[in-house]
Order: C-alpha cells, then structure tokens, then sequence
C-alpha cells in the first residue's frame, strides 16, 4: 500500500503506454489522477472532480510480483451532504478506471475535513467563468450569521461588471446562489464559498 | 489516515458549553443517531411537499435546498447507525441499511421530534418551524462537533455549514414576516401559537440522551436568548406559561405522524425490496 498525497507531478505519461520495464511508482500514481481528470461533475460538466477538489486521496494495491496495480482506492469527500451528484461520481470514476484496465477500484467517502471552495483549482474557476457561472470569491467577505448582510460582491462572468445583485441565495443546485447583472441584466448562477 | 485526522475540530469549545468529552458510537448506541437521522428526514419530507409550491420560485427553490442538505444528513446518520446497530448484533441475517431504517420502521419506532412532523400550514407556519429547529440544530451541532466520536463529529461539522445558510435565511424570513403588514405579524402570531408547544421537547433528554454530554441546559439558555433576539426584531414576543408536548424522542407522535409515514414509505411497501 502506498499513499499519494498529490498530484502536482511534472510527468505526463501516457495512459496506454505499454513498456517492458515496470513503471516507475510515480508514473503509475500520476497515470491513476491523470484518470481521474477525465471524470466530470455532472451537474457542472465542465469542471473535473480534480477541478472541484473533491479527490483527497489515491491508495493504489501494488503486487509484491512485479508491482503491477491490482486495485486502487480513491477517496473523496462530498461537496454538499445531500449533493445528489456524488453518487454518479462515485460510479463514473468506477467506469473511467474500468476502461483502462483498473478492475479493483473502491471509491471511499471521507467527511472530514469538511470540503471548502478553497480546494477548487484556479483553473477550475477559469473553466466555470467561461461557462458562464460566476466562480467563488477567494475570500468569502459576508461569512458571518449576520442578518440582512450586504451581499456579496461578485463580478458578473459575462460583461464582468461588478453591478451584481443576489436573487436567491439558493440555486439551481446546492452548491450555487442565483445572481443578476445589473449592467448587463443577464441572471447568472455563482458559485457560492462554502 | 494523518491527513484526515480530526484533531484541529476536537478541541473543547467554551462558547459552545461542551466541557465533557463525547464518547463513542458504540456507547451511544444506535438510539442516539436514530434520532438525530428521522429528525431530518421527517423534517426534509415535510419542507419537500413545499416543492412547486412556493410563493416565488426564488424560496420555493430554497426551501427544497435545505429539504436536500436534511436529507443527505439524515443518510449520513443513517448509514452511521446501521453500521452500529449491525455491529452489535453480531453478524445479523437481516442486516439493517439506510433504507430499511428509513421506510422500514413504525411509527411508534421513529425518535423525530414532535416539531418536525408538525403540518407545513402557511409559509408563515413553515418559516418557523424552519427558524426553531435551524436554531436549535446549530447550536446542537456546535457541541457534537467536538464529539470524541470522529464520525459523529465528522457528519455535524459538515452539516454546520449548511445549517448557518439555513439559520440565516429561516431569521430574516421570521423578522420579515413578524415585522412585515398587519396580515403577515397575524399569521406568525398564529404560527408561534401552532409550534410553541413543541419547543420544550428540544431540552429534556430522552433516556439515550443521558450519556451523550450534551449539555441540555446550556443547549436550552443559548437558543431561547437566541430567539427571544430575533423575535424581538420581529415584533413578536414568547409565549408564557404554555404547556410543553413531548413524546417524539420515545416514539410517542401526533396524529400528524401516520399519514406523513404513508406517503413517504409507500413506495416500498407496496412494492418491497424495489430499488432505484
């Protein structure tokens, strides 16, 4: 058993590759999250689980005979309690491993530490905006129990204008608050800091 | 695991009044959970019948959020408490699952308390209800996050940060009401004479509730000073001298509770063993 604490590796190794000489521990840890990129949200099928920060852990099963991969564990932690969507993750990352030989996969829930937005990538932020759902704020400004706080600041993703005003604090999804443009008057989702 | 080790969320609270250290979820048995888990899922069926029927979209798509957040903390409590109730019966033909515990179970074996399964009413009914148990789960939860149980404390402090968007929205809607026209201070009138009752239930630990370190009477002092805040804000004040209905936490329920438990155990038991 060997643990993967990241997956800020320089190597990008092909997925099918096949070479005589038994793949170096890294190459077979960065093959597994490189994997685990090609997994989307459902909900939100731009961002990667990688993306959303959602993937704590990869414990991959090495054999003593040769070190080949005979099973891996992936732990991830939900987003949202109720997010319906971690069950189709769950099934997805199954598949995507399924595909490339990976048959002993075991995906683990882990709670705790509870997830935040600080964990999404800002690549994954880029993505969203493109997408037209404002990202999360890096530091959330109103995170108190204050009543009838002043709304966030969030700038709209498609003029960018900071004219913004929050509908709803709840969306389309857990995970999302309901915002309007005031410049531009366009509705958008935003990506609420939890 | 180090990386998940929950030692930073374990250190004692003072403000939370949680001095003693929680014990384990085998010492507390399945009772305890059982309780917390058909508190919220009660409550998340009975804020679902909302869905489609809100005022506006805007609540009515927040209210089915905070169904959703009850819901998947009820499955939490739920797979805790079979993973426990299956270990103490030592290898059961007939092991128990979330499911079976949430639509296998009688009435007289749900733990929920008496408030959650009270009728929506109006919205004005429904912002209360909402309002009194956010405010009593947070603090709750403030405590049992420190739990020396890591699951337990893992599940509530994950819900904490659902249940401050709950608490927050649930207080501005009951001082929007209470302060809002003539109509809307009546109908919250009318709620708090609907739901007080209910109250008192929170406070007075059933016979599982003894061991868990909950501090009740701190748990009892923060929410009604909490309360007493926002209805203050709210133009409306506490009822005095009422009598307090219990039962809910011993299974002893409503007249409400039958035809709630129809309805969302249906499915299953006009077709058993059926799955999504």
């Amino acid at each position: 058993m060997q643990e993967i604490n990241s997956y800020g590796n320089d190597k990008t190794p092909e997925i099918t590759g096949s070479s005589k000489v038994p793949p170096s521990e890294g190459f077979r840890e960065a093959t597994i999250w490189q994997i685990l990129e090609t997994v989307c949200d459902p909900e939100v099928p731009v961002l990667s689980i990688l993306d959303l920060g959602i993937v704590r852990n990869v414990v991959l099963q090495v054999s003593p005979f040769g070190g080949d991969v005979e099973g891996a564990e992936i732990i991830i932690t939900p987003t949202y309690t109720g997010c319906p969507a971690m069950d189709m993750i769950s099934m997805n990352i199954k598949l995507a491993l399924a595909e490339h030989g990976y048959k002993n996969v075991k995906v683990t829930s882990v709670l705790s530490p509870a997830w935040t937005t600080e964990w999404m990538s800002e690549a994954g932020k880029e993505k969203l905006k493109a997408y037209g759902i404002a990202p999360p704020n890096v530091r959330q400004q109103v995170c108190n129990n204050d009543l009838f706080a002043p709304h966030e600041a969030v700038q709209c993703p498609r003029c960018n204008s900071y004219h913004t005003n929050r509908l709803s604090e709840f969306g389309s999804t857990a995970c999302k608050s309901l915002y309007q443009c005031d410049d531009c008057k366009e509705p958008f989702d935003y990506f609420k800091c939890h | 695991m180090e990386e998940f080790n929950t030692s930073n969320i374990k250190e004692t609270n003072e403000e939370s009044g949680s001095s003693k250290v929680l014990p384990s979820g085998e010492d507390l048995g399945g009772a305890f959970l059982l309780h917390l888990a058909d508190t919220t899922l009660i409550l998340s069926q009975r804020n679902s019948e909302w869905c489609g029927h809100g005022p506006v979209l805007e609540q009515d798509i927040a209210l089915t959020n905070i169904s959703l957040d009850l819901l998947g903390q009820s499955r939490n409590f739920y797979q805790y408490a079979a993973a426990i109730i299956n270990l103490s019966t030592n290898q059961p033909t007939n092991p128990v699952t979330e499911d079976s515990l949430a639509y296998l179970r009688k009435e007289r074996e749900f733990k929920n308390l008496l408030l959650a399964e009270q009728p929506n009413g109006d919205w004005g009914q429904t912002i209360l209800r909402q309002y009194f148990f956010s405010q009593y789960q947070y603090l709750l939860f403030e405590q049992l996050q420190n739990s020396s149980d890591e699951q337990l404390a893992a599940i509530t402090a994950k819900a904490l940060k659902e249940i401050k968007y709950h608490l927050r929205w649930s207080s501005e809607w009951v001082i929007r009401l209470g302060d809002g026209t003539a109509e809307s201070h009546h109908r919250m009138l009318h709620a708090i004479d609907e739901l007080w009752r209910y109250t008192g239930e929170m406070f007075l630990p059933a016979d599982y509730e003894k061991e868990t370190g909950i501090n009740f009477s701190f748990l009892k002092d923060a929410w009604m000073k909490k309360v007493k805040a926002i209805f203050e804000q709210a133009t409306l004040s506490i009822p005095e001298n009422v009598f307090m209905q219990t039962g809910g936490k011993t299974g002893i329920h409503t007249e409400h509770m039958g035809y709630l438990l129809a309805e969302l155990q249906y499915v299953q038991r006009a077709y058993p063993n059926s799955e999504w």
